[in-house]
This record gives C-alpha cells, structure tokens and sequence, in this order.
C-alpha cells in the first residue's frame, strides 16, 4: 500500500485522521432516529434544548456530530438547515465537523449548503443504481464533503463477505476512477447486522464485517471504514449488560480488522477488558462465530441476568425422534431452534429438497392443518409454525435452485394465490393472516401489500400466473373497489376465483355487489380458517365447477331474497325524519365551554398511560379466539393459548414502551358551533364569528316506533335558533408512528407472529389512546364532566356522558368528512396521519371523530338512507350526487 | 508559458489596491455615472467597479501604472461586481456588461505589456469579492439561525459574475477577502458548475481573510480549517489579504505553507488604518516585512491589498526578484480535468 493520505475534515477548527489516529467517535445523539429525546425537542420546535444535546456531545469526546432528521412527523429538510445553522453560531459545537445524516438525497443536500467546514455526507449507495449514485457523488465533491458509502447495490443490502467485498469494490473503483473522488474522503459502511437471532444465515455477520473491513482496509487504498455499532446486539433489545458486552467486543474485533470510525453511544459501551469473562467468552463465540451453540449459550446467559426471568423449563424428549416426528413436533409446537439442523438430516435422508418439503413438511403441516381445523390449535400457533415452515423452505430453497439447474426440468408449483388490500385501504392484518394460514397449506401466496390499485393486481396475476386472487379491504369505500376490481377481471375477461375479505365486507354485500360483475367464481371468505377448503376446491380441476356453480346459485339466491326483503322495508321522506328528530330542551340545556378553543397537539404520548386503557378483548377476535377479557383466559377450550398470547402480547408492549420503537401522537380541537335545519353544524373559530367550516351529517330514514327519534348527530349540536352558544370537539390519534422499522425486522426474519402481533397491539393502542384522551376531554380539556371516575371496564361500558363518533362508521359513515377534520386539526402536518384516495388513515392504527358533550348524546347506526336526502346532502356538500352513491353505497336503501 | 510552469521558476507579483489607486483622482458623482447613468434614480459615487464602463481611461491607466511597476498579474476591477454587492447601487442588470467590460480593459492591458515584455508575461486574475452577506453567520444577534443569504442565491450570483468575466478573457479567477468559507464554497462551487456547463476551465485563486489577532475568519475558522474546506477543489494557489499588516500575517502564512498542497499568495494591507482610516505604511516599511516571508520561503505570490499603491508594488516586485519560491510538496493538476 502506498503512503497514506491524510483523511482531513473541518468545522471551525480541523481535524486529521491518520493511521495512527485513536477510533473516530461519532456523535449520534442528535439523530431523530436513534434519540427519542432528541426527536422530542425537534418536533416541540425546541431547538434551543436540542442544542444542548449537540453540546453535550461534543463536550463528551464527539470528534464528528451526526445529525439526523429523518422522520415522517418533521419537515427534515427545513428541520436540517434550521439545526445546522443554529449549530454554526454555537462556536464549541461548530468547532467539529458535521455528518449529514438522511436517507434523502435532498436533505442531504439542503444540509451541505449549510456547512463552512468539510463535512461528511451519511450516506450514499448504489442502491438506486450507478447513475444516480455518480451524480450524487459528484455533487458531493463539488460541495466539499466526504461520504459514507453503504454497502448496498440495486440488488439490496450486502449481507455476506462476498456481496460486502465486491459491492465495495465496485463503489470504489467508480468513486475513484470515474469521479476523481479522493479516496480517503471514502468512507465504507459495510453493514453491522444484528447477530444471534436464532437465524442460521446471521451466525457469521459479524466475522463477515471484520472480515470486509480488512479487506476494504488492505485491499482499497486510503478508504476508511465506519458502521452503527448498536445494531450488532439487536436481539438482546432489553439486555443493557449483554448488549454493552456486545459491543465492546465488536468494536474490539471490529478495530482490529480495521474499522477506524463509527457511530456508537458511549452510554451503551463496556470497556473491553471489564467484560466479565464468561460474558465475553459467549459473547465472542457469538461474533466469531465460534461454537454451533453460542447462540444458545448466549441466550442462557441473558436469562441469568435479566434477573427476574424465569428458569425455562426445558424438554428436550422429543430430540431422540426420528427426523419426522421432530420436524412434525417443530411445526406443531412452533419451535424455530433446530428446524435448520432437522432440515438438513431431511434432505440428507430423502436426498431430494421437494421431497423434504412433500415429505416431512407437508405430513407436519397436515397435522397443524387437521389440529387447526378441529379447534385444537388457534390462529397464533399456526402463525408459529407458519414461520417455522418458512424458515425450512428457506433453508431448503438453495438446494432447490442447484436441483432446478441440474435438471433443468421445472418440478410442478404449488398452487398459487394472490392476495392484496385494494386502492386507498391500509389495513393488512387479516390479510397477512390468512396468507399464512394459506402457506401453511402449501399455497404459493404472492401478496401485494397494501393500497394496491386494480391494474396492479391484475398485472401481477398474469405475470405470476397465480390461481386465484384474494383482495382485503376494512373500511367502506374498499367495498366499491372491490366490485370495481370484479368488473376490471371481467372486462380483462379472466376466469379465476375472486376471493373477498375483510372486516367490512359481507356475503350479502359480495352476492349482491361484487358477484355480478364477474362471470367467474366469486366468494366471500368469512374467515382465515375458511380460506383453506374454498381455496383447495378451486385448485382441484374436478371440484371446481362445482363449488363454482354452488356460490354462484348461493348468491343468486341472496340476492332474490334481499331485494324482495327491501321491497318490505319502510323508510320515511327526509322532511318527516326531520321532524322526528331528537328533541333537546336546549334553554335548560347544560352546555359547558371547553377549558379552551382552537387545537392541542400530543405528541410522543407516553404507552405508559394509553396501556391502562386498552381494551383487550378486540385483540382476541383479531387472532381468532373468541370470547371477552378477561374471562377468556380462563377459557376452558382456547383458556391456555389466550394467556400464552396474552403473556407475548405483554411482553412486546414492555419492549416496545422500554425502547419507545412506537410513537403515540394526537391532537385535539375544540370550536363554537351551531347546528343547521339541514342537519349541518357550523364551526367558527371564536363565539359570535361567522362560520369556516361546516359538518355534514346524515339521518336515520327508517320508519320508527312511536317516541323513538331518526337520529343524527346535529341534533346534539344546539341549533343558532336556539338562542345557545355550543361548541363541537374533535380528534385525531395515532399509535403508529414507527411500525414500518419494527415490520420490516419481523418480515427479515420471517416473523410473521411478531409482525401481526405488533400490528394488533398498535391497533389496540390507538384505540385506548382515543379512550385515554376522551377522558381527558371530558375532564380538562373540555372540562364538562370535571369530577368523573370510572374504571376502564366502565370506559370500555361507554358509562361516560358524551360521545365520540368516527366518521366513516355508523352514526356517520360519509368517510369524505374525515377530510374536513383533517384540514381543521391540520392533522397531516400536526400528528402525522395521511388519508388516501378512500380516506383510509395510514399509519393503520389510528383514529379520528368528533366530539359530542351533550347528555342526550349517543351512539346510533344510520342504517339505509334514501334518495331524497342523499341527492339533499351531495348538494350541501358541493358534491355530484353519483359520487355521494358511491361513498355510501352501504347505506343505500334504493338500487343506484 | 503557463502560469503553473512560472510559479515554479519565480515569485509572482501581484498588483496591488484598486481603491487606493482610485482615490488619487478626484471623481464626482458624474464621473462615476456617466454619460450612460445619468438618469440613474440612485446615487452611484463610491461603486468603484461602474468606472470599468464609466471612465475605463481610469482604470487602464491603474492597470498599466501596476504592471509597469512589475506586477505579474493585475487583478480586475470588479471586487463588487455581483448582484448581491451591487443590489446596493440598484445595478443588479449590469452585472454582465460590467465584469465582461473589466476583464476586457484589464486584459487589453495586460496584453500589450505582454508583447512589449514577452520574457515577462502579464496576467489578469478576475477579482469576486465575498459580497457583503454572509452565508454562515446571523446580521440578527437575537436570531442567530436566521441567514440574510442562502447558498443558493450565492452559487447563482458568483456564477454570473464568473461567466463573465471568463467571457472578458481573464486569465484566473481570484476569490479574494473570504470572510465567511460558506461564501467561498458556493463561489468554488459556482465556478465548478460553470466550468463543467462550457468545458472552459482557467485556474483558481483563493485568498482568504483573518480579521484579528485570533487567528481565524470572520466566520470563526482558524487557517487549516479554511484550508481544508475549501481543498477540494484543486487550487492555483491558496493565501491570505488584507485585514492585517504584513508581519501580523507570517504565522498563518507558515500554516498554508505547511500545509496547503497549492501555491501560497500574500497579499496584505499596507499596516493598519490610522484612526482617519487611512494607511500610512510606506512602501518601504511594508516591503521590509514582506521580505520576511519572501526569505522562508512561505508564498509564491506575493502583492498588496488595502493602502497600497503602484510605489508599495515596485519595491515588493523588487524584492521578491531575489528570492526562490516556496517548493510546493504534491502539486496537485491545478485546473481539474474531471
């Protein structure tokens, strides 16, 4: 190697870095990613407190300062050059160089037109290919900086030695040769991924970026090598002593090979040679990968000083069965552990990997499948051995590939089955759900994800040649792409099953809507467990014009019975409902004004206080047990899987709440308001103002028994006539912000329980949110039931005055009126939530309504309306009247 | 014979104040607008650039006085000469015509002592001044994150000026007095654009300014800070004006000269103002200082900024004929072929 270049950087003052330079340290607690109190303090726009944090950096050895702004909640771009040109006037921090932290090139950018001194951009990558890579590179020449380059290429992150060795090479040789890049302005960031997770492919991920780094070190002259130390010990999230042992002994490891730069959190390092040795021996074996059973060893290791954790009882029995019985026993008690050392003996025995899988893993999932069917396992098991499955095909899936080649012949597929959550809907619980449930089953499941639009999934079917297709949808406008997506199938004149789910859709609804529209089968499936005989009829040639013709009569036959039932429906004009209204006695009325008007944010909740109001047994439906909280964990039949949920479900909402790796944010708002005599109710910002914004709301058009009113929600509102000044509420919350990191570990690892389970517990968390902050309203914020105190199974009883009615359900189903009440609480921008096309909310798990005070308010269903009021609202809310139908198609009492 | 190829051979001279030079004539108001200004709504006396286009015999004559004194190269007269220094006088649409018209004059000087003197060739270095905001530090001490410019709007402006005076036929460009590296990085970034868009690359001159006896920048950076903020860009030289005397220079001189992979220039104020903010050091004195760098061997360009004229310009050329030029370690290509 020639000499080595300098590797210089600047902030006020200049720092060299040479080869006899100690490890560069990394500032990092100014990165919105990584510091939940520095996330906090930039988005409560307390940037002279998150100045402080910068301060304590540098005062605490920082040599380079990281900052990050990289979150959904914050305009990063604005967030970055605020922070940075602050930074620039505090001359102790400035003193240092800066490292411009995104994942956004223009963040990046805006970031680097704020620095005088050599800073150094984190990161670049060929992920987006050579193109854009060399044009970013070049821009960050010109602009004076270094760069972390990630080991990543259009093929994705690199995860072995190789992939890291050449993808660096790659990098290099074109920074070097083709953008004239000093070489040691290059910083290489070859990936530390997490170790001992159970996962044979991770067992060498550690000796693989030691031994990428020396190779960069020794073979890539002058560039340097940096990396995120803490997420080597990702697994032992909780374990602070394992963890700082980890990461004394990788960056001891790690800067022996080579690593001269890195981002690590001096609070969560051990020194070396104060790790206790049998700690450090474990630990080493993880990271060198020294011994087949480190991890486990680790892992004992880890229950020993979490102290109060329990002594696991352990049954080893069933080892000393024949390969068979072990995988079978693997499968059906979803043990992950030896399922790759059991796959292995399997393929040696039955020397073909389809075989191992028509073998052994068919017979298990058989057995899970027949104990699933007869009740005897429930839905978090399957999930279980669902991944346990996975995991064996994956550990099979290279040998399949090297038998394909041998061969050359293609061995005949399993079915295959496309599933996806249609256009503008977000919600994929149940989908993922019954995905599983249909791999387990053998089924090929090609799932497209969320809000994916028909022409996409009809692309997606032909390309995959998949068998059938299932879409999922949860809220109501889903239903209308749903028939939508039918009549695309017909008009693309496909003939496969078209399979229905979802927690809003119906058999009546599929037979008389969707069924129609499509001359192939069409079925609504009610349930995951359900999936599995419909889907195995439409796969065999001999049943499938069968059970064809059999949905096909079935729901010809619905739709005869309910148009002829409707023919007996009795519904009232519009005017008469009016006059049947809900009648207030508004001068003796109590209205209380809320403690203040306008809007509130809340942000960064703490799950401390929402966990107290979760209300659990919607949580059990989702897995599919039946039954209320708390009695459901004494159940007799699903007793003990409930509380084996239950405990799991617990514990990842310690985890979660401990690492803060979910966000709860929520506004509130309150605003004078006057009910309409065309059921509106008018906000204005103060008493006496005119109005700037209006609420439509729709009513009951069945005919009632004597004394019982056509309810609807302006009626809670005191109309102007009334001579009373009132006031309407409204929310909107979300549990969700931050699910997307946590998902995509679950999905690398091929969790499917853990994915579903975090996705149900942030779900269960934006509602006791919601409950949490109602509470709040009626006792502070709006302040009209100042001295309630009820428990949570009275909260959960709804025992409280007032209501909090979302709309887009049933006391209001017009969705579109969510987009009014995101533009008064400016929720996007405030919270965080978006709407899409069909105003679902993404982050799924959140929740937004109204707020009504009056002790007569409660909650109802609008049920079906008429013409004559919905051609009235579509002209109150400047809308056609053929889009008004469209948006409440379910509540349609005439045909359109 | 290139410039790089001389600056090995021989210490350049550089020319030195346009201001002080321009001082010695007495100009009124109408001098500096002209026939072409007249009906300009605002006041004009004082923009010493607009007398490139309003008395260019002024300013040839400068030129000529400096090159006949011995300067090697003669810096334009368009220290101010972007939109955002000439937003001042309200003559941001002149911006082209002026620098254009600057290193024109400038050039056609430079030219025909060129032919009279081929053993001794005369360049022209197109002088971009900082501007007077700055992109790094706050006007507003009650609001230290705010900015009265953004990077952007100086990459635009310095690219303006740049074009132009490229277009006028200068030799090198001379980012000169940096207060604020922020500044100079979206010039150097300007140019880098510019040289890239036509293909036309002349080399770069950077000087920067220390503005006390601290030691850094206005912008709060001591000198290697500066220079490695501003080394990616592959300079023709790297040095330090105005602000100070000549001996308060010599340490940061000695920082550069160990550090800087580029060619080292020094061009100082003629001693401090005196309290009429007038420069009393006569060209003698000043010259004694300066030869005490030129004998260490810190600078390969040498001239002078604030107070010095044509008589403090003939003894540094003088001086600097006997001396050796600093040895540059690892030159660098100065004009980047990437």
């Amino acid at each position: 190697m020639n000499q080595a270049k300098t590797f210089k950087l600047s902030g006020l003052e200049a720092i060299e870095i040479t080869d006899q330079s100690n490890f560069v340290n990394i500032g990092e607690r100014t990165n919105v990613t990584g510091s939940a109190k520095f996330l906090k303090l930039i988005k409560e726009d307390k940037f002279d407190e998150a100045l402080d944090v910068a301060l304590d950096q540098v005062r605490g050895g920082a040599q380079v300062i990281d900052v990050n702004m990289d979150e959904g909640m914050i305009d990063s771009e604005a967030a970055m050059v605020k922070f940075l040109n602050l930074m620039a006037s505090e001359p102790e921090i400035a003193r240092i160089p800066v490292m411009v932290d995104s994942s956004k090139w223009e963040v990046i950018e805006a970031g680097l037109k704020c620095l005088q001194g050599k800073g150094i951009v984190n990161s670049i990558s060929m992920k987006s290919g050579e193109e854009e890579f060399i044009r970013q590179a070049k821009l960050v020449k010109r602009y004076g900086a270094a760069v972390v380059v990630m080991a990543f290429d259009e093929q994705g992150q690199a995860d072995t030695y190789e992939r890291r060795i050449s993808i660096c090479r790659r990098a290099y040789d074109i920074l070097v040769d083709e953008v004239k890049f000093p070489p040691e302005d290059i910083i290489f960031d070859p990936n530390i991924f997490p170790v001992a997770t159970g996962i044979e492919e991770h067992r060498n991920y550690a000796v693989d970026f030691f031994r990428a780094a020396q190779w960069i070190r020794q073979n890539l002259a002058h560039a340097h090598v940096s990396g995120g130390v803490s997420n080597v010990s990702f697994s032992f999230r909780g374990n602070q002593k394992v963890r700082e042992a980890m990461h004394a002994a990788f960056l001891y490891h790690a800067v022996k090979a080579g690593m001269d730069m890195g981002i690590v959190n001096p609070a969560m390092l051990e020194v070396y040679d104060a790790v206790e040795k049998d700690l450090l021996e474990r630990v080493e074996d993880v990271l060198l990968n020294r011994r087949d059973d480190a991890t486990e060893r680790l892992l004992e290791y880890a229950e020993t000083v979490k102290g109060s954790a329990r002594k696991k009882e352990v049954d080893d029995a069933w080892r000393k069965g024949t390969v068979e019985e072990r995988i079978t026993h693997a499968l059906v008690k979803g043990v992950i552990d030896f399922i790759d050392l059991d796959t292995e003996e399997a393929y040696q025995k039955y020397e073909k990997p389809l075989d191992v899988i028509e073998g052994p893993l068919m017979a298990g999932m058989n057995v899970v499948g027949d104990l699933f069917g007869a009740g005897k396992m429930f839905l978090p098991q399957v999930v279980k051995s669902a991944r346990v499955m996975k995991k064996s095909v994956a550990y099979l899936t290279p040998y399949l590939e090297e038998e394909k080649r041998r061969t050359g012949g293609a061995d005949k597929p399993a079915a295959k089955i496309l599933m996806a959550t249609v256009k503008g809907d977000v919600h994929d619980i149940g989908k993922n759900i019954v995905g599983v449930v249909l791999a387990c089953n053998n089924y090929d499941v090609v799932d497209l994800g969320v809000m994916v639009p028909s022409e996409k999934i009809i692309e997606a079917a032909k390309r995959e040649k998949v068998d059938m297709i299932g879409l999922s949808g949860l809220i109501t406008p889903s239903l209308e792409e749903m028939v939508h997506m039918a009549k695309e199938m017909q008009r693309e004149k496909m003939v496969m099953p078209l399979l229905i789910g979802g927690a809003t859709t119906s058999r009546i609804h599929t037979a008389v809507k969707i069924d129609p529209a499509y001359d192939g089968p069409v079925v609504h499936v009610l349930d995951a467990s359900r999936s599995v005989p419909v889907a195995s009829e439409f796969i065999n040639p001999k049943t499938f014009g069968n059970i064809k013709t059999r949905f096909k009569d079935e729901y010809a036959k619905l739709r005869t019975d309910y148009h002829l039932r409707k023919e007996e429906k009795n519904y009232i004009s519009l005017a008469a409902a009016r006059k049947n209204q809900v009648s207030i006695n508004w001068p003796e009325a109590s209205i209380v004004r809320p403690a203040f008007l306008g809007t509130k944010a809340f942000l960064n909740f703490p799950l401390n206080e929402i966990r107290d109001y979760i209300d659990w047994t919607p949580f059990f439906q989702t897995w599919m047990l039946a039954g209320r909280y708390p009695g459901i964990l004494t159940d007799a039949v699903v007793g003990s899987e409930a509380k084996k949920l239950f405990d799991d479900a617990q514990e990842m909402l310690d985890q979660i709440i401990r690492e803060k790796s979910l966000q709860a944010n929520g506004i509130v708002g309150f605003y004078p308001a006057s009910g309409t005599a065309t059921d509106d109710v008018n906000l204005s910002k103060k008493e006496g103002e005119p109005p700037f914004a209006t609420f439509h709301f729709l009513r009951q058009q069945n005919k009632k028994a004597q004394g019982l009113p056509n309810f609807c929600l302006s009626d809670f509102i005191a109309p102007e006539t009334s001579g009373r000044q009132d006031y309407i509420g409204m929310f909107a919350v979300t549990a969700g912000i931050g699910i997307e990191t946590l998902i995509a570990k679950f999905k690398a690892n091929h969790d499917d329980y853990s994915e579903i389970m975090v996705k149900a517990l942030a779900d269960r968390l934006a509602e006791a949110f919601a409950e949490c902050l109602h509470a709040m309203v009626r006792k502070e914020l709006w302040g009209y039931a100042a001295d309630e105190k009820l428990a949570n199974s009275e909260l959960i009883a709804e025992k409280y005055q007032g209501i909090r009615p979302a709309p887009g359900y049933p006391a209001c189903p017009d969705h579109t009126e969510k987009g009014i009440l995101f533009d008064i609480l400016d929720v996007e921008n405030t919270v965080g939530i978006k709407l899409t096309e069909s105003y679902a909310m993404y982050p799924a798990s959140s929740v937004s309504g109204f707020y009504f005070a009056n002790s007569d308010a409660k909650y109802f269903g609008l049920g079906k309306i008429e013409k004559d009021q919905v051609e009235e609202y579509a002209n109150r809310k400047g809308m056609s009247v053929e889009e008004m139908e469209k948006w409440l198609s379910p509540n349609l009492a005439y045909d359109n | 014979m290139k410039i790089e190829e001389i600056l090995k051979e021989r210490i350049l001279v550089l020319d030195g104040a346009m201001g002080t030079m321009i001082q010695q004539h007495v100009l009124t108001e109408e001098d500096f607008r002209g026939e072409r200004f007249k009906d300009h709504p605002y006041p004009l006396k004082g923009n010493n650039d607009l007398l490139s286009i309003t008395r260019p015999d002024i300013i040839k004559d400068i030129h000529g006085q400096y090159f006949e004194a011995g300067a090697d190269i003669a810096e334009t007269n368009t220290f101010s000469g972007t939109a955002i220094a000439q937003a001042d006088y309200h003559l941001e649409d002149i911006i082209y015509e002026l620098n254009f018209q600057s290193a024109k004059i400038a050039k056609e000087v430079a030219d025909e002592f060129t032919r009279r003197e081929p053993h001794k060739p005369r360049f022209v270095a197109g002088a971009m001044g900082p501007t007077n905001k700055t992109a790094s530090l706050s006007p507003d001490v009650n609001n230290p994150g705010y900015r009265a410019i953004t990077f952007d709007q100086l990459v635009a402006a310095f690219k303006e000026q740049a074009k132009a005076l490229i277009d006028g036929g200068v030799d090198m460009l001379l980012l000169e007095t940096i207060i604020d590296t922020l500044n100079a990085k979206a010039a150097l970034f300007a140019i880098q654009t510019l040289f890239e868009e036509t293909g036309n690359r002349i080399p770069i001159m950077v000087s920067g300014t220390i503005t006390d006896a601290s030691g850094r920048t206005l912008s709060g950076q001591t000198t290697e800070a500066f220079l490695i903020s501003v080394s990616h860009v592959p300079l023709l030289s790297i040095g330090l004006n105005c602000a100070m005397g000549a001996s308060m220079l010599r340490p940061y001189l000695q920082v550069l000269s160990e550090k800087a992979p580029f060619f080292i220039s020094a061009y100082p104020n003629a001693g401090l103002p005196n309290e009429f903010g007038q420069y009393d050091e006569s060209a003698e004195q000043m010259g004694a200082q300066v030869e005490e760098f030129l004998k260490e061997g810190l600078v390969n360009i040498v001239g002078g900024c604030c107070g010095t004229t044509a008589e403090h310009i003939k003894v540094i050329a003088r001086l600097a004929a006997r001396y050796a030029p600093r040895k540059v370690e690892s030159q660098l290509s100065t004009v980047d072929s990437r």
